[in-house]
C-alpha cells in the first residue's frame, strides 16, 4: 500500500515516543505541520486500512504478564480450521502460518503463568495435537518499532 | 462500571501517591486496546477508569519509566506495506555462546528481534531466534547470508522459516481477555 508523504513522516516519527500530554494529536500536529484534527483523520484511516495494528503502549511481555511462542504441526488440508481454533482460544495474539513440519506459530498472553499453563493444556486437547511450547529465556532485541524503507515497497 | 460524574471533579480525594488498583487495572486493559484516536485521549481514558487525567498520564509516564511500557506509538502491521517475507531464522547455538551471538545478531539493523528459547529435542532442536521483516523473500536470504558470513555461524545448523500467511496479529492482551 503506498502512503503519502504526511502518513510516512507520521509513522517514521511517532513510532515511539508519542506525547503524554493533554493534547497529544495536537503536539504532534504541530511538530510535522499539519492540524490536530488531521493527525486524528489520518491516524483512524490508517487503522481501518490496517497499516497500523493501534496507537499506544507496546508492553514489556515480563513485567505485564505471562507469554508464550507456540507451534503446532497441522495436517496441510486443516490449516484453515486449526488456525481459527487457535484464534478463539483465549490470550491468543499472533498466529502465522510457517514454512515448516511445525506449520503454525501462535502467541498466547495470560495474566499469569498458571492461567497460561491452563489454557494451553485446553487448547492442545482441543486440537488433538502436540505443541511445541517456548517461552522466552533471554530477548536481545524486542519489539522498538523499526525504520520503514519506503522506497523499496512495492 | 461506570463511577458517578462527580468523582472526575473530586481530585482532592486523591493524592498522588494513591492512585487505587483498581483504577490501574481498569487503565492496563483499556490501553491494551490503544489509545482513543480524540483530542484528549488521556481525559478520554479517564473517563473509562474512573481516574482523573492527570492520574493517568502520570500512570503511563511512570510505567514508561518502570519499563511496563516498552514503547508508547504507533505499531505498524507490516505486512500490509508490504513487508511479505517475514522470515523466522532459528539457530543451534552452544549455550555458552548464545548470549555474545543474540545480542551480536540483535545489533544488525535488519534484525527486527532476536531472543533465546528453550530446545524441545528432538522435534526443536533451535535455541535462539532471529525475526527479519523483508519486502522480498531473495532479500532476505542474502541478508541472512550476511550474517551467517559477518558473525561466522557457517557451521551453526539453522532454519528458516518464512510465514506465507498471517492468521491473526494484534497486542498483546495481558489483563484483558477481549
Amino acid at each position: 500500500m503506498r502512503l503519502d508523504m504526511a502518513d510516512r513522516q507520521l509513522i517514521d516519527r511517532y513510532q515511539r515516543d508519542l506525547p503524554v500530554s493533554e493534547r497529544p494529536y495536537e503536539d504532534m500536529a504541530r511538530e510535522l505541520g499539519l492540524t490536530e484534527a488531521e493527525v486524528i483523520e489520518r491516524l483512524s484511516t490508517l487503522q481501518e486500512q490496517q497499516v497500523l495494528s493501534r496507537v499506544g503502549p507496546v508492553f514489556e511481555h515480563s513485567q505485564a504478564g505471562a507469554s508464550l511462542l507456540a507451534a503446532v504441526a497441522a495436517p496441510d488440508e486443516q490449516m484453515d480450521l486449526v488456525a481459527a481454533r487457535i484464534n478463539r482460544a483465549p490470550g491468543v495474539n499472533h498466529n502465522y502460518a510457517r514454512e515448516h513440519t511445525y506449520n503454525l506459530w501462535f502467541v498466547m498472553t495470560a495474566p499469569n503463568d498458571d492461567i497460561l499453563e491452563e489454557r494451553l493444556d485446553e487448547l492442545e486437547h482441543q486440537l488433538k495435537l502436540p505443541m511445541l511450547r517456548l517461552p522466552m529465556v533471554e530477548g536481545y532485541h524486542i519489539d522498538l518499532g523499526f525504520d520503514i524503507d519506503w522506497e523499496a515497497l512495492p | 462500571m461506570n463511577l458517578p460524574a462527580t468523582r472526575q471533579d473530586q481530585n482532592y480525594l486523591f493524592d498522588t501517591q494513591s492512585i487505587s488498583a483498581w483504577g490501574l487495572l481498569r487503565l492496563r486493559e483499556q490501553l491494551e486496546n490503544g489509545l482513543p484516536l480524540a483530542p484528549r485521549p488521556y481525559l478520554t481514558l479517564a473517563e473509562r477508569t474512573g481516574l482523573t487525567e492527570q492520574q493517568v498520564m502520570q500512570a503511563v509516564s511512570q510505567w514508561q519509566q518502570q519499563g511496563l511500557i516498552k514503547r508508547l506509538g504507533l505499531v505498524v502491521k507490516h505486512r500490509t506495506l508490504g513487508y511479505r517475507a517475514n522470515a523466522m531464522a532459528v539457530w543451534n547455538v552452544p549455550d555458552d555462546r548464545v548470549s555474545e551471538l543474540g545480542k551480536a545478531l540483535a545489533a544488525s539493523p535488519v534484525v527486527t528481534l532476536c531472543y533465546q528459547r528453550p530446545r524441545r529435542l528432538p522435534d526443536w532442536p533451535y535455541n535462539l531466534f532471529c525475526m527479519i521483516h523483508g519486502i522480498d523473500r531473495n532479500r532476505v536470504q542474502s541478508q541472512l547470508q550476511k550474517l551467517v558470513h559477518e558473525h561466522r555461524l557457517e557451521d551453526i545448523p539453522h532454519a528458516v522459516l518464512f510465514s506465507n500467511k498471517a492468521y491473526l496479529q494484534r497486542g498483546g492482551r495481558y489483563v484483558s481477555d477481549r
